[in-house]
């Protein structure tokens, strides 16, 4: 698999770790209750389809990115700069 | 009524040129309903429907299988089981599984090849020497067999090893006796052909599409050979338990993860234990016919490809030189993957959903193959008597929001890390 950094170009998938499926924005932790945090910490993203996540290039330009990937052919529709992503809420 | 196997038969058919054999299993057609349905027939799923017959006396039960009986994560395992766990949740269920599989193969008449010939994980450093002396312990007063060995007694047992590697030499190792191998398509064989004896209907290439409420009750299940009516409804569907559980609204703690396994062209005996390298993700045997059978890390990322890639067959590799350099002369002959179920703390669940009448049985990450028996025993538990064995209460849904997790390796809700 390659990877698109949006920076650095087409790269080996080894030169990126992976967080996982984009959650929805973090819940402040001081003021939500067991089940927001619940919800925003284990039920994670896990679509046979398309599905939006998280990427970091570690041995490139250290920037998180978000591609839009089908994890059934692990083709790759599109890398982001998650910096320029747009907040779901 | 099931043919039994033993000695006899054998030597019966052997002189009758092999036409007495009758096939293992029927292939009935789905009934209209069921007491149970399980879907997934895999090992867990098959294994759950025999000890519904045998130690539940419930044998109205179907097991819906989308392939063929096997084709899942049962025969794609590298067939390592073991007890050597050190959480509390985890000792007695993993425990329960071993002693089951030693009784297996009388149980369900089914050569099913399990073998003890020991697990040993190798320490490369003091540290992590210290971390085996400790797991060792907790697995003694836990009544398991664990045995801590130095260098020499490691080198008693495979001298072949790269004793004097200048980055990970090896000090010793963490040995389970008792732990092994089982050959994986016999259990699906034998568990499969001892439900099927029992009245047990195997229900072959017929997916679930859809799992049908009635209010908060689960009543039947959609399937692509029509709708089956059912009481109760389990679900041990592996790497697909996100999407099965979803389709009654459900959504689990757990992603899909690929892992991989590999097999080497066919050798005289060479190794004749399991051995697990301590300082990467990589762990080898030897099949009775001769392919050295290893594996590694999950590939890393979300997938529901069922098979992998190149950067960790190279690890892999890497990993096999660094143990074993004679391992370079071999040739690699197959590679493939399977899709499993990632748990947020890596362990399993087997619970009930909060769905009257729906289980679960899920997150069994890399190491549900030993589980399979106890998994099997206990889930049929659960849904035969709606309370959870004794051994299986630390595996609840609920352990996520209430903070009772049960993280062998610490890693937290990361699940390409466990
Ligand atoms: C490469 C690899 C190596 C492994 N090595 C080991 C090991 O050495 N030791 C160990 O303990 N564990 C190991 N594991 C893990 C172990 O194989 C699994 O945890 C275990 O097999 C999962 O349970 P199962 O046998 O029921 O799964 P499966 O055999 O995958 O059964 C699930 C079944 O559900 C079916 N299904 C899915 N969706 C539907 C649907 N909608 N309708 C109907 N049926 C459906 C699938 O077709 C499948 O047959 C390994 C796994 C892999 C992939
Ligand atoms: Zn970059």
């Amino acid at each position: 698999m390659r990877i698109t950094c949006p920076y650095c170009g087409e790269r080996d998938v080894r030169e990126f770790s992976y967080l996982g499926g984009e959650p929805g924005p973090r819940p402040e932790g001081r003021d939500a209750d067991i089940e927001t945090m619940f919800e925003h910490v284990y039920q994670r993203p896990n679509p046979a389809g398309p599905i939006r996540e998280y990427w970091y290039h570690a041995a490139g330009c250290h920037s998180w990115l978000i591609a839009e990937r089908d994890t059934r052919t692990h083709a790759i529709a599109a890398v982001t700069a998650a910096a320029d992503r747009e907040v779901r809420s | 009524m099931m043919t039994r196997y033993s000695i006899f038969s054998v030597v019966k058919n052997a002189l009758t040129g092999q036409r007495g054999w009758q096939p293992a299993w029927r292939d009935p057609a789905p009934k209209p309903a069921y007491d149970v349905i399980i879907v997934g027939g895999g090992g867990h799923g098959l294994a759950t429907a025999y000890y519904l017959a045998s130690q539940h006396g419930i044998t109205n039960v179907a097991v819906i299988e989308k392939g063929y009986l096997g084709s899942g994560n049962v025969g794609r395992n590298t067939t390592i089981i073991r007890s050597n766990y050190l959480l509390p949740g985890n000792t007695p269920f993993y425990e329960w599984s071993l002693k089951l599989w030693e009784g297996l193969e009388q149980d369900i008449n089914y050569n099913a090849m399990v073998s003890q010939r020991g697990v040993l994980n190798l320490c490369h450093s003091d540290a992590q020497r210290d971390a085996y002396a400790r797991r060792g312990n907790a697995m003694r007063f836990a009544g398991v067999d664990a045995e801590l060995l130095d260098r020499e007694q490691v080198r008693e047992m495979v001298p072949f090893l790269d004793f004097e590697n200048g980055r990970f030499p090896i000090r010793g190792g963490l040995l389970q006796r008792r732990g092994g191998s089982v050959r994986h398509d016999a259990v699906a064989w034998g568990y499969a052909r001892a439900a099927d004896a029992r009245g047990v209907d195997l229900i072959q290439n017929c997916e679930v599409t859809g799992l049908r409420r009635e209010g908060n009750r689960i009543v039947g299940v959609e399937t692509t050979r029509g709708y089956i009516g059912a009481k109760k409804v389990g679900l041990a569907v592996a790497g697909n338990s996100g999407r099965v559980a979803g389709m009654a609204g459900l959504t689990l703690p757990i992603e899909t993860h690929v892992l991989q396994a590999f097999v080497s062209e066919a050798l005289k005996p060479l190794i004749d234990t399991v051995v697990t390298f301590g300082a990467g993700h990589f762990y080898i045997s030897q099949s009775d016919k001769g392919g050295l059978v290893f594996g590694g890390d999950i590939d890393g990322y979300n997938s529901y490809a069922q098979r992998g890639n190149m950067p960790i067959i190279e690890d892999v590799a890497e990993c096999a030189m660094a143990l074993w350099p004679a391992i370079g002369r071999v040739r690699m002959l197959r590679q493939w993957g399977g899709v499993m179920d990632m748990s947020m703390d890596g362990s399993p669940i087997i619970d009930h959903t909060g769905i009257d009448g729906l289980y679960l049985n899920a997150g069994w990450c890399y190491g549900g193959f030993k589980a399979t028996p106890a998994s099997g025993w206990c889930f049929a538990h659960l849904i035969a008597r709606d309370q959870p064995h004794e051994v299986a209460t630390a595996y609840r849904l609920d352990r996520f929001a209430t903070g009772r997790l049960i993280d062998e390796k610490g890693a937290g809700a990361q699940p390409n890390l466990h």
